[in-house]
């Protein structure tokens, strides 16, 4: 508890780090995501192809060099941004693939025959989605998009090693000053756990909601 | 009728495969204003594909497909519209399952025609009480037997006020008690002069509100002719071959 004590500062500025990087982040993954979710089960080829290019990329390379792309290849095509904004783009991007999988397997759980209906009573594509097949596709997304939101919490913890104020950067000046080690990540645990913990909770409560209303 | 106005639904020539099986070759129909068409043929013959080609829920290869005059467009926009005036049933009904019976009704009338909330709940209310469902308006189409379901499907492709209506089996998913109830809907609306496509096995349906009796096998229109002629006399083998198979029970 000392310990906590001792740091609440640089433990409570940790803390908002990953809690502004996890929320912005989540803002832009889940805005991406759902955008090429939309592209990827667009009757325009090129979109399609866009997308599954943007999956295909984000998805399968590793966190930490989709970090070093951004941080050290942006500046070279004249984009100097914060580095929370680095990390923000190299968190949202990577996990805006996850989403976007998420969302597909979710309109892949709704009848072909519903977007049938809804296009052959003249909605355009756009309406139909929207309209039609996301609101049916919502409930079996849910459960996905939660794992995935935490595991983006988690991931957060990589721009610690990129100049952005973070928790689990906090156990470098802690441990700096002496303390226990141990006592140092068991804090950082404790502040994880609150997000995560904090996001199950609250995609239990959609997940209920979106059981009920039908 | 004008003798200038072109047929309301026109395929020539139009071609598709599903992989190596040519499902539609060489077809050429033309539907007038307020005709009604069944099309009839044994399973896998293309009757379902052709249907659905003429609102572009099938992509065809080659040839023409034109709706009042114009060509159907590619996706987009002007595909939308041009749907918006050809309404279509299923065999499977696809009333929007997170929606009430009434909210099926409204949806594309906001949507599409802009029609204000208070007018398109007048008309939806209006067509549920046609097909003897007023009292279910604020149900959710899973409460509903499979008859009521496609006679709201019936409804719905109605309140946009569609020039012609296409039937892709709309009775093949129902039990036989049911069967009767779309099919005095379906009667009621050939009588009123809609113009109609009807991709059915229900024969009694053709021989009464059928205008033509246009019978494919093997992805080929063989008969085009009035019921009378077609069910008294088949010209081709393969119509009487069907004919035989299925009147005999």
């Amino acid at each position: 508890m000392k310990v906590l004590i001792d740091n609440w500062s640089t433990y409570w500025h940790g803390f908002l780090g990953t809690l502004a990087l996890t929320g912005v982040s989540a803002g832009l993954a889940l805005t991406v995501g759902v955008l090429v979710a939309a592209f990827r089960v667009s009757p325009v080829r090129p979109l399609r192809a866009f997308g599954t290019g943007w999956v295909t990329v984000l998805r399968n390379t590793p966190l930490t060099l989709l970090f070093f792309v951004v941080v050290l290849g942006l500046p070279r095509f004249g984009i100097v941004l914060p580095f929370f904004t680095f990390a923000v783009l190299a968190l949202g991007c990577y996990t805006s693939a996850f989403v976007c999988e998420a969302f597909r397997s979710g309109i892949n759980t709704v009848p072909a025959g519903q977007g049938e209906a809804a296009r052959s009573l003249g909605l355009t594509f756009g309406q139909t989605l929207g309209l039609v097949v996301l609101p049916q596709a919502y409930r079996a997304v849910v459960a996905p998009l939660g794992s995935v939101m935490i595991a983006l919490a988690k991931n957060t913890a990589i721009a610690g090693s990129f100049s952005v104020v973070e928790l689990l950067g906090t156990y470098h000046t802690v441990n700096e000053l002496g303390y226990s080690v141990i006592w140092a990540f068991v804090w950082i645990a404790a502040g994880y756990l609150l997000i995560t913990l904090a996001i199950s909770a609250l995609f239990g409560v959609l997940e209920r909601r979106a059981a009920v209303s039908r | 009728m004008t003798t200038t106005s072109p047929p309301l639904i026109e395929l020539a020539g139009v071609n598709k495969h599903f992989g190596e099986l040519h499902v539609l070759q060489d077809i050429d129909l033309v539907v007038g204003r307020g005709e009604v068409v069944v099309v009839i043929g044994p399973s896998g013959s293309g009757k379902s594909t052709l249907c659905r080609a003429i609102n572009r829920l099938e992509t065809v290869e080659s040839g023409r497909i034109s709706i009042d005059g114009r060509p159907l467009p590619q996706e987009g926009r002007a595909l939308a519209a041009l749907r918006a005036e050809v309404g279509m049933v299923f065999q499977s009904f696809n009333l929007f399952a997170h929606r009430t019976v009434l909210d099926n009704l409204t949806l594309a009338q906001t949507k599409v025609r802009r029609r204000s909330h208070a007018d398109a709940e007048r008309r939806g209310l209006d067509l549920l009480d046609r097909v003897g469902l007023a009292s279910h308006a604020d149900r959710y189409p899973a409460q509903l037997s499979g008859g009521q379901q496609q006679r709201v499907a019936i409804a719905r492709a109605l309140a946009m006020d569609p020039k012609a209506l296409l039937f892709d089996e709309p009775t093949s998913a129902l039990d036989p008690e049911m069967i009767t109830e779309v099919l005095d809907v379906m009667r009621g609306l050939a009588r009123d002069g809609m113009t109609m496509v009807v991709v059915t096995h229900e024969m009694g349906f053709a021989r009464a509100s059928a205008d033509r009796v246009v019978f494919m096998a093997d992805g080929r229109i063989v008969e085009d002719r009035p019921p009378e002629e077609f069910f008294a006399a088949p010209r081709s083998a393969r119509a009487r071959d069907f004919l035989a198979k299925i009147l005999q029970h």
